[in-house]
């Protein structure tokens, strides 16, 4: 199954979850609205014609230009963007999925933005979005553990973020 | 075997005692490398294990943010270490993927060269670090002596042993020297007798049996919800190999190569007569099984080397050009995975019209197949934590990038 | 020796001391220069099991003088011991281990009647001694407060425990064989041609023999049973906290039990001081030749009991650099399914071979009577009792 009947597929239903797509892209993507993503990502998994069972990869994208001179020539919103990489091992298709977060939640620098988790949908979710939780700072609501998982603990910050400044100091370690 | 594994736990539970948290690692020596497991155990029944990693976390995908994509290939040598061949393989070809890149025969022929003896000395290594784990020292030895054959040959090759930076975007760095498909050939020769030493000593081996088989049975419904991949998930019984079912781009480098999925498909193996046989005890998804798949992937990938081999033989001209340190990188995102000898690893680039990619993420197939331990481990013994986390295969360099 | 000494010593416990002091120097001479020369033997066996040379510089032509190389880097290092240990026992573990089995030398007879201490129950002796090897690795695993070297203890408790009742098992059937417990009379009963060898005096000996290798490779902790030390699972188990000089005494502590059970079973099974041919008979290399030909007869021995007893080591090494090693329940399972009723069985077929070998009900049982019995049977007789009522007395008194 192509992309654009993959698309058909869930725009039939839940066409008000899908705000965006692009079908010609090199991997074609479609964009799902924060809220409506565990319901679209259990219908990809679950009917017969779709059967997305294995999720690939949770990759997490700033989309921030730290240098205001360049940031006056870009042509895109600041945002954090979630990509989902899924495919069939039934009917060997894939698909992309694209979820856009403000970067930080309500306009408030360090309040991180938030959408569901899809761990109860893959198990393998669990862990990459521990993953991107920690390296870019997005907050998945209702993930079963919702820890760092690459940097310690008591890291400070979300070191995947452009404007990220990694501390000078940690536990009385040189950083810089 | 699964009553006898069982008997401890009925007793355990008429008689009281307390529960011991034991840290593993991660400076322990079955935990290939930097991994940490915090076990709860029950006198030997463990009945928790919670998996720590990042010890070994380099910031390779914000190192990627800032340096080109054809200076990132060296850090892609050092995801799996073991399989740096494969490692390059898979960021070239994403980039490849980005810039729309067609590469000529040659390329493709070295290509699959390279990428199937980097399989099989990551299989070599997996099978002699497994006996380790299971506390048999001699394959160990005889699988690396194979091994340091094969990183002869890549030295010859790039003149690099374990970080290759041999495959890049556009090609590889340089054609094969003269003589080299000679030597690759005579080790290929020598090789299969190895093969059978490590088959009697462990394959066969009444005790390995005992310690592999239904042990950290993975169900296949499992293996695909924890979204392992490669032999792990192929010792599961799921028919999926990308070099027969990815992406038309990595399927081309082995389209019209003779090879066969290794996996029990119904519990039998493809051609399997011409393989040692597998014991009564084993269940499809143990860590037998997950053992036996890299094995005779050893021979698979003998077989398509020669092949490969044939067809290098065929071509002229060299192999790519590898593009420019300072290539432009054209708007747009691609993302594409490759099988490596551990696992499908994904590479995906971000481009945003520069030379330095906007975003470089590396999906690694251990970190995937590493969560799904703690499922593995619950109400196995002590000694079963090693036997399961060693037939996972895992590489910490690639979990924590 | 004491008797020698008490001529020229006085007050006798004087002599008596000075003869176990001698004893002992020599054969703690005999158990160091074997740790040491199977520390080198490891390495080159298994260096030529896994195709590589081994050890080939150290002091010359292969390596010889790796041991004491290795033993001098064990001194330098450092002695460290965890904060929380348990001082004393921490400390006291090694010399324990060590001294249960050094001590079980005393009884093993290195040649005809070259023994330190000859004992009519030396095999109870051995096995009740070495049974104390456990409680330094006990201890050792409990004092060092380290929850792997407890995993070690307990692994080694549980299989010491089990691995005893087979083993006890297995050495009471050339016990019975023999009719005694004594070590040099049963070397003594097997002399002459290896037909001769309790290993091949029935069917029964020799599968006996097999579950004694397995048991006595288990009780000595050596690979495929070296569970308590497993290195990729407890890293080291009860050895994890050790190093240096404490360590090393664990560690001949280890050969020194390979080389006693080896021992115990070129006696038990291999003719003890006897080789397979009995060339020394031909030489007339006995005592009653002359003082230096059983010298010589002894040296003789010596020499074929720690052939057999270092072959015994050898096997042993190349078990552990062949195989993988078991699970904690495997261990026990092979022990209780496999080992006990086998020995049972084994006990049971040589108990019978025996008793029709020896003519049944009707055979010849002196050896079974005590001293005491033959005493009181020898007054019955001079008492003109029947002499077939004493036989049959005697038959029955086993």
């Amino acid at each position: 199954m192509d992309a654009k009947s993959i698309l058909d597929e869930i725009g039939r239903d839940h066409a008000t979850w899908i705000v965006g797509s692009d079908l010609a892209a090199i991997d074609p993507w479609i964009e799902v609205a924060p809220d409506g993503l565990p319901e679209v990502c259990r219908v990809l998994r679950d009917w017969p014609a779709l059967r997305m069972n294995m999720l690939h990869c949770v990759t997490g994208v700033d989309y921030f230009e730290p240098d205001e001179k360049k940031a006056a020539k870009v042509d895109w919103q600041p945002r954090v963007e979630l990509i989902y990489h899924l495919s069939s091992l039934v009917h060997k298709h894939r698909i992309v999925l694209k979820v856009r977060l403000p970067r930080w939640k309500g306009g408030v620098e360090g309040a991180l933005p938030e959408v569901p988790s899809v761990a109860g949908i893959w198990s393998t979710a669990a862990w990459h979005e521990r993953e991107v939780f920690d390296l870019m700072g997005v907050r998945f609501t209702g993930h079963p553990d919702p820890r760092r998982i690459l940097c310690p603990e008591d890291w400070q910050g979300h070191p995947l973020r452009k404007d990220y400044q990694p501390p000078s100091e940690y536990h009385g370690i040189r950083v810089k | 075997m699964t009553t006898e594994r069982n008997e401890p736990m009925l007793v355990e539970q008429d008689v009281h005692t307390d529960e011991l948290l034991i840290n593993m690692g991660p400076q322990h020596p079955s935990t290939h490398g930097v991994l940490r497991l915090v076990l709860r155990t029950d006198g030997e029944v463990v009945s928790e294990v919670v998996p720590h990693i990042g010890y070994l976390h380099r910031s390779a995908e914000k190192i990627g943010e800032n340096v080109s994509a054809r200076q990132w290939v060296p850090y892609t040598d050092r995801l799996d270490y073991l399989a740096a061949m494969n490692m390059n393989l898979g960021w070239a070809m994403t980039v490849e993927k980005l810039l729309g890149l067609e590469l000529p025969e040659r390329a493709k022929a070295v290509r699959v060269i390279m990428a199937e003896l980097g399989r099989i000395s990551s299989h070599l290594v997996a099978a002699g670090t497994y006996g380790l784990d299971l506390g048999s020292f001699t394959p160990f030895l005889y699988a690396f002596r194979e091994r340091e054959k094969i990183l002869d040959l890549f030295e010859a090759a790039c003149g690099a042993r374990l970080t290759c930076s041999y495959i890049v975007p556009g090609g590889v760095t340089a054609d094969l020297p003269p003589g080299w498909l000679e030597q690759c050939e005579a080790f290929l020769d020598q090789f299969m007798p190895t093969v059978d030493d490590l088959h009697a000593v462990l394959t066969n081996n009444a005790i390995f049996i005992r310690r592999t088989a239904a042990v950290g049975v993975l169900s296949a419904e499992t293996a695909i919800d924890y979204g392992c991949t490669g032999p792990v998930l192929r010792g599961s019984g799921v028919d999926w190999d990308l070099r027969r079912d990815g992406e038309p781009r990595y399927r081309e480098l082995y389209a019209g190569y003779r090879f066969d999925v290794i996996a029990p498909v119904d519990g039998r193996y493809p051609n399997a007569q011409n393989y040692p046989p597998v014991p009564r005890e084993a269940v499809v998804g143990d860590s037998w099984h997950r053992y036996y798949v890299r094995m005779i992937e050893v021979i698979q990938s003998m077989s398509l080397v020669r092949q490969a081999i044939e067809r290098y033989r065929r071509t002229d001209g060299p192999p790519g050009t590898p593009i420019k340190v300072a290539e432009r990188l054209p708007k747009g995102e691609a993302y594409l995975e490759t099988e490596a000898p551990k696992g499908q690893m994904g590479f995906m680039v971000i481009g945003d019209g520069t030379k330095v990619p906007w975003r470089v993420r590396a999906r690694s197939s251990c970190f995937s197949n590493l969560s799904v331990a703690p499922v593995l481990c619950r109400g196995g013994l002590v000694a079963d934590v090693p036997a399961v986390i060693g037939s996972l295969d895992l590489v910490l360099g690639e979990i924590d990038r | 020796m004491a008797e020698f000494l008490a001529d020229y010593l006085s007050p006798p416990w004087v002599a008596e001391l000075a003869a176990a002091g001698v004893h002992c120097a020599l054969l703690l001479a005999l158990v160091l220069t074997a740790a040491a020369a199977f520390t080198w033997a490891e390495r080159k066996v298994s260096g030529r099991i896994q195709d590589r040379l081994g050890p080939t510089r150290v002091g010359g032509r292969f390596g010889w003088l790796q041991s004491p190389a290795d033993g001098l880097k064990l001194l330098a290092k450092e002695d460290l011991m965890p904060k929380d240990a348990d001082a004393m026992l921490f400390r006291l573990a090694p010399y324990l281990s060590f001294c249960a089995s050094f001590a079980v030398f005393v009884a093993l007879p290195l040649g005809d009647n070259w023994v330190s201490l000859r004992m009519s129950t030396g095999v109870f002796f051995f096995l009740a001694v070495a049974g104390l090897e456990v409680f330094g690795v006990i201890l050792g695993g409990y004092a060092s407060s380290s929850k792997w070297s407890l995993f070690g203890a307990m692994r080694e408790a549980a299989q010491v425990v089990s691995y005893e009742v087979p083993l006890a098992m297995c050495v009471v059937v050339p016990v019975m064989v023999a009719g005694t417990m004594d070590l040099v009379a049963i070397g003594e009963h097997q002399s002459g041609w290896f037909g001769n060898w309790l290993i091949f005096h029935d069917p029964f000996t020799l599968l006996t023999f097999f579950v004694y290798l397995t048991c006595a490779v288990a009780s000595v902790n050596r690979a495929p049973f070296d569970l308590a030390e497993a290195e990729s699972e407890l890293v080291a188990g009860f050895l994890t906290e050790y190093s240096g000089f404490r360590w090393s005494i664990f560690f001949m502590a280890e050969y020194a039990s390979m080389l006693a059970v080896s021992i115990l079973a070129s006696i038990l099974f291999f003719g003890g001081d006897n080789g397979p041919i009995p060339v020394a008979g031909w030489l007339g290399l006995t005592h009653r030749t002359g003082p230096l030909a059983g010298y010589l007869g002894n040296l003789l021995g010596m020499v074929n009991i720690l052939t057999k007893g270092t072959l015994g080591v050898i096997f042993m090494m190349w078990l552990r650099w062949t195989l993988p090693r078991l699970r904690i329940d495997q261990v026990l399972t092979t022990c209780l399914k496999y080992c006990i009723p086998l020995a049972a069985a084994m006990f049971v077929g040589a108990m019978l071979w025996t008793f029709v070998e020896r003519g049944g009900f009707s055979g010849d049982w002196s050896i079974f009577r005590s001293e005491s019995d033959l005493r009181e049977e020898a007054s019955a007789e001079n008492m003109d009792l029947s002499p077939s009522v004493a036989h049959e007395r005697g038959g029955l008194s086993p």
